[in-house]
């Protein structure tokens, strides 16, 4: 339970009595171990290696049987899977939450390599929606275009499409970085939280609309700013950072960064307190 | 020479609040309701790669990525005015031991808050471990 922390210090709004705590801390609390060992992976993961290599070929398989095929090789230590005749199947490769280096030879469909925390990831095709949603850690690399909802609610990790993308492009995201090499399509970066998204293309209408915080960079036009989504000054390290990402991604090596604009949150939608309950049952 | 002395003094006093955790500048907003909004640490500090620790190297080199990755994001915040990281994985802060000597710049202390987190989530302590026994289907 979060702690509820009373203060004897009142501040304005405790003394017009409208609250008499502070709300701190999370869910639960844990203290570090100085002692832990020095482990890279996850308790109970198998243990991969990228020199071994397989293929498997899924054209026969469902999405399920294909994802319970590629964790039985992981568990044999392959740490190289090449998958071949994807066909557009939906939800190929969720869930793993292991290291490994995984490449696809042909498209996907729907959810593609969903809830992922740390595989690389080599698409040679095309992804349908929502590629990548929820990945917390690890490397995708899309060479083709993506649909719509690209990367959404992303946590961490770099999510590369070297074509264009749809809408909604990292809607909800939390954190991580997104770098599309073409354009992108409305609402990019909806809702986002925190994290950072690169368009070296044209962009649509209502960027970072209602962003609560995170990182825009854009080399291309815009179609229009959201509601809150504000430009900010490039800094020196912004730009350091852009070229070392760039190289990561594998595109745009010789891009201008000097020239891209950075849209980050206005901060006027930040009314998320104890407060604002209040003050709209005043407004009606 | 006693000026001298007041204005070094003020001048570390004014250091050591800027490297102070959890000191910030409270917004109006902020100062009116008492409540602070927002992360608890600049979520947008992009990482200095320069301060990146052997640990951290060793992390990435076995993870086969090009850089920190999703530790980019992994900051050092605090918690009841101790030093701790988020765990995102058990949604909880993890509390930093006093014993451990933090430096007095985000960047250095940062760098430190990404391989604490890393040992704390690798570990066979780690609270998913339990859930994972107990609850895992398949």
């Amino acid at each position: 339970m979060a702690n509820l922390k009373t203060v004897t210090k009142k501040s304005k709004a405790q003394s017009m009595g409208m609250h008499t705590e502070v709300l701190t801390g999370r869910t639960q609390q844990k203290f570090f171990n100085p002692d832990e060992a020095e482990n890279f992976y996850y308790f109970g993961t198998y243990d991969v290696d990228f020199n071994k290599r397989t293929d498997l070929d899924v054209k026969d398989m469902t999405a399920p049987e294909a994802n319970k095929e590629i964790d039985n090789l992981m568990s044999q230590g392959y740490g190289t899977i090449v998958i071949k005749n994807p066909q557009g199947k939906h939800s190929l490769g969720v869930g793993i939450l292991n290291k490994l280096n995984l490449i696809f030879e042909g498209s996907l469909g729907y959810f593609g390599m969903g809830s992922c925390d740390g595989p690389i990831v080599r698409i040679n095709g095309r992804v349908g929606w929502s590629c990548a949603e929820n990945l917390m850690a690890g490397k995708v690399v899309i060479e083709k275009n993506a649909g719509s909802c690209f990367g959404a609610a992303i946590r961490g990790g770099d999510l590369i499409c070297k074509g264009s993308v749809g809408a909604r492009t990292g809607i909800d995201m939390k954190g991580g970085t997104i770098i599309i090499g073409g354009d992108a399509g409305a609402f990019t970066g909806f809702m986002m939280q925190r994290g950072r998204i690169i368009i070296l293309g044209d962009v649509g209408i209502n960027l970072g609309d209602s962003m609560y915080d995170g990182t825009i960079f854009v080399g291309g036009e815009i179609g229009s700013y959201g509601s809150d989504a504000v430009d900010a000054e490039l800094t020196k390290s912004d730009q350091d950072w852009l070229k070392r990402k760039l190289k990561v991604a594998e595109i745009g090596e010789n891009f201008d960064v000097s020239k891209m604009k950075k849209i980050v949150a206005g901060k006027k939608l930040w009314n998320y307190d104890n407060l604002e309950p209040t003050e709209k049952k005043g407004a009606i | 020479m006693p000026k001298k002395k007041n204005k070094k003094a003020a001048k570390a006093k004014a250091k050591e609040v800027k490297g102070q955790l959890g000191k910030k500048k409270e917004t109006a907003r902020e100062k009116m309701i008492g409540q602070s909004i927002g992360y608890r640490y600049d979520v947008n500090l992009l990482p200095d790669y320069s301060k990146i620790t052997p640990f951290l190297k060793k992390y990435i080199e076995a993870m086969g990525w090009d850089d920190l990755n999703w530790l980019e994001d992994v900051h050092m915040g605090y918690e009841e005015d101790r030093p701790a990281v988020f765990c995102r994985n058990a949604n909880g802060w993890v509390t930093i031991p006093s014993s451990i000597k933090l430096p007095n710049n985000q960047q250095d202390r940062d760098m430190i808050a990404r391989e604490l987190l890393v040992k704390f989530q690798m570990s066979p302590k780690h609270p998913l471990v339990d859930l994972k026994k107990a609850y895992l289907k398949f």
